[in-house]
């Protein structure tokens, strides 16, 4: 299996690159004959802190600027390309071509239109409805983005590119994945409007209606997998299948097949996707519990759900897609390191990106389904199957199947 | 939970223009609907009296804007039958060729706009697109795409350029084509079923109390086409079928427009090649006097035009019977015991245009 770009880890480069940062400080205070502040500053516990401070940097860059303005680009462009049309192409051509004479342009890739676009609701005005719940109206974007950050506080990228090891991460994901819909009432009860409280009450039954099967699922794949530290998860789905090249992951064991169908289209559910977004269902609800919101605030409601799209289609991929494994070997030695050419990290991403890729197919070519629908599928189906799969999963469990 | 009235309107995503539906919900059921309506009033029947006859096609055609030329079309009617004139032949020709390839705009439009209703917005940029094929058709008839000022009392505007048939036959059989797409993309979705089917139930009964016409009334099961009923033009020389569904819900409804634009098609190309050469339009007398009044089958149901005069140049009274705002009356029915995502399924599936309701 092919090894990771970061050794040891994510923590420990950033130590190595704080105590080099520490170093020159210290012989800064050194020169100027203060050799107490110099030492102070590379003592244990203040490194440990630099450490950590810049490891959250790092972490929060990564997940909120690089993959949030990605998955968003992706979104825009693949269903614009679905939809006939070509899409946002704002862009700055590269320095030496010759249309960069007339600076941005419109024929580019259109990278540049989701900063253009956060740019643009930062100027707007940040409207309070005078009859709003206010510190409830404040707190419910701040939820959001908190939650969706925190997941990726224990959402491993690969081996060792990772913020925190935890034993239960898989849970911790999905606690933190499930704070969402709590702000999404929040925002529809103290918007004080009645689609955005219509909006944020379907959030409410469809929270109660999708966890369930969302976390029973999750059970069947820790009946297998014994263990919900989503490292040892990915280590169980290495292994070749039953003596062949393919590797062994959870999706292709058959009750994990039925878990996987459970697990994606509840997901959808869980990210509001189209055809369960009815807790923000443009044409009838206006935009349902985000009516109210302006500005920045709008931004982030509307902006992390595509982080939460992408960190639920990371979950899904260490749950049943066999994680960062990835079928090459090839290292090319650097300065004696074994540098992968291609390093778990792109097989998770490659990954991840394909499942958030479908997600977006299929919510722009279906219509809505109607709230009491959505709620029918969650407990009428979803449930009983979800449960079929744990009893399906305890069964291949004990007789070792897979 | 308390019972609430929640205003859909003026401005909201649902209205297709500028009117008002109230619906009374407890949680998310519906208890009560009232359309209010009102907001787009131009005064077209009082204006009609102080133009005369050939100036009135400007108004009717700003009547409704996705359908512009069967209304400016039963407006003549009505005026030429109290003129007592007889157009030539191939101008009734050019009139049904126009009227079809109107109907099929403005069905697309409806596509277009149902879709997004119902949350699938792909379907408002494939529709949209196909539409623009139709409308570069009508831009080559008359000139304009959207309010196209085509029909005149006495014929039509101006005859087709000589290989206009050939435009046709190739961009109908393009559409046919994305035809087919689009009814795999709603009928074999099983997402657009739950959304359509037994929903908005108006039985054949209580269409015909309510005055609903046209393809809302085809959905509930009733016969009737004024093209066939009361053959005006010459879509009695012409071989096409109507489209009539029993199912009388959304989908029934929305299967008979899909239906009608295949059939919109057949008539295109049936009077392409039926169309006779001679002249398109005749003078027709400045003054009249008595009155008349015609119903044609507009891509929503039976539009009437009322003209009387008194012998001036000029209509003395113009009565306008818009179909959309008969339907709008029995929306309150349809929509009693359903869902709130529901509204968007029935508003969507009996297509609404203000600009025809409020005149």
């Amino acid at each position: 299996m092919s090894g990771s770009l970061l050794t040891p880890n994510l923590v420990g480069l950033c130590r190595s690159l704080t105590e080099i940062l520490l170093g020159i400080v210290k012989a800064i205070f050194d020169a100027l004959s203060l050799p107490g502040v110099g030492s102070w500053f590379v003592s244990p516990g203040v490194v440990v802190f630099f450490t950590y401070l810049i490891a959250t940097l790092v972490m929060v860059m990564w997940a909120a600027l690089v993959n949030l303005l990605s998955v968003m680009w992706v979104e825009r462009k693949l269903y614009s390309r679905i939809q006939d049309r070509r899409g946002i192409m704002l862009g700055v051509p590269w320095p030496w071509s010759k249309k960069y004479k007339r600076g941005m342009t419109n024929l580019g890739w259109g990278f540049l239109q989701n900063i253009a676009d956060g740019v643009k609701l930062l100027q707007k005005e940040n409207i309070t409805p005078a009859s709003a719940d206010k510190l409830l109206f404040h707190a419910a974007p701040a939820i959001i983005v908190s939650s969706t950050i925190m997941v990726f506080a224990v959402l491993p990228f690969s081996e060792n590119f990772y913020y925190t090891k935890v034993a239960l991460g898989v849970l911790f994901v999905l606690a933190a994945l499930s704070l969402g819909p709590f702000a999404i009432i929040l925002a529809g009860y103290s918007s004080n409007n009645k689609y955005t409280l219509i909006g944020g009450l379907r959030a409410a039954a469809m929270m109660l209606s999708y966890e369930i099967p969302l976390i029973l699922c999750v059970v069947a794949v820790v009946l297998l997998s014994g263990t919900l530290d989503p490292f040892q998860m990915v280590a169980v789905q290495e292994r070749p299948l039953m003596g062949t090249i393919v590797p062994s992951w959870n999706v292709f064991s058959p009750p994990q097949m039925l878990g996987f169908v459970i697990f994606f289209i509840a997901l959808v559910a869980e990210l509001e996707r189209i055809p369960f977004d009815i807790p923000e269902a443009d044409a009838e609800l206006v935009e349902g519990w985000t009516t109210e919101y302006g500005g920045m605030r709008f931004g982030f409601l509307f902006g992390f759900k595509w982080l939460r799209a992408f960190a639920g289609a990371g979950l899904l991929v260490i749950l049943y897609l066999g994680g960062w494994n990835g079928p090459v070997f090839a290292t090319v030695s650097v300065l004696g390191y074994p540098i992968p050419i291609l390093p778990q990290e792109f097989w998770f991403l490659l990954k991840t990106y394909l499942v958030v890729m479908v997600i977006i197919w299929i919510s722009w070519s279906i219509p809505r389904v109607r709230a009491d629908q959505v709620l029918k599928i969650g407990w009428n189906r979803l449930i009983p199957l979800a449960l079929l799969t744990i009893l399906g999963a305890a069964v291949f469990k004990t007789m070792g199947w897979f | 939970m308390a019972e609430f009235w929640v205003n859909m309107g003026p401005q909201h995503p649902m209205t297709h223009g500028l009117w008002n539906l109230r619906i009374k919900v407890d949680g998310e059921t519906i208890i009560d609907a009232e359309p209010i309506i009102g907001y787009l009033h131009r005064g077209v029947e009082k204006i009609s009296e102080v133009r005369e006859f050939q100036k009135v096609i400007v108004l009717t055609d700003r009547l409704c804007y996705v359908s512009s030329i069967t209304w400016s079309h039963a407006y003549c009617l009505a005026v030429e039958e109290l003129m007592g004139i007889e157009i030539p032949e191939r101008g009734k020709y050019l009139r049904v060729i126009s009227l079809e390839i109107q109907r099929i705009a403005s069905h697309l439009m409806w596509l277009a706009a149902f879709g997004a209703d119902i949350g699938l917005l792909t379907m408002l940029l494939y529709a949209l697109r196909e539409r623009e094929l139709f409308l570069d058709l009508i831009e080559i008839m008359a000139g304009l795409r959207l309010n196209s000022n085509y029909t005149r009392v006495g014929g039509v505007r101006n005859d087709v350029p000589a290989d206009f048939e050939k435009s046709c036959q190739r961009v109908i059989a393009h559409f046919l084509k994305k035809l087919d797409e689009y009814q795999d993309l709603m009928e074999n979705s099983k997402t657009f079923l739950m959304r359509t089917q037994g929903i908005g139930k108006l039985s054949k009964e209580d269409a015909i109390n309510w005055g609903v016409t046209g393809p809302n009334l085809r959905g509930s099961g009733a016969d009737v086409d004024l093209r066939r009923t009361i053959p005006y033009e010459v879509y009695d020389q012409i071989d096409w079928e109507p489209a009539i569904e029993k199912d009388c819900d959304c989908y029934a409804r929305s299967i008979v427009r899909m239906r009608e634009m295949r059939e919109s098609c057949r008539i295109v190309l049936d009077a392409l090649k039926k169309m006779p050469p001679g002249p398109y339009r005749m003078k027709p007398p400045r003054r009249a006097e008595g009155e008349a009044f015609r119903v044609t089958e507009d891509s929503r149901g039976e539009a009437l035009f009322y003209v009387a005069a008194d012998g001036d140049d000029r209509p003395y009274r113009v009565k306008i019977r818009s179909p959309i705002f008969c339907t709008l009356a029995a929306v309150p029915q349809m929509m009693r015991g359903h869902k709130v995502a529901d509204v968007v399924s029935i508003m969507g599936s009996i297509d609404i245009c203000v600009g025809e309701i409020d005149k």
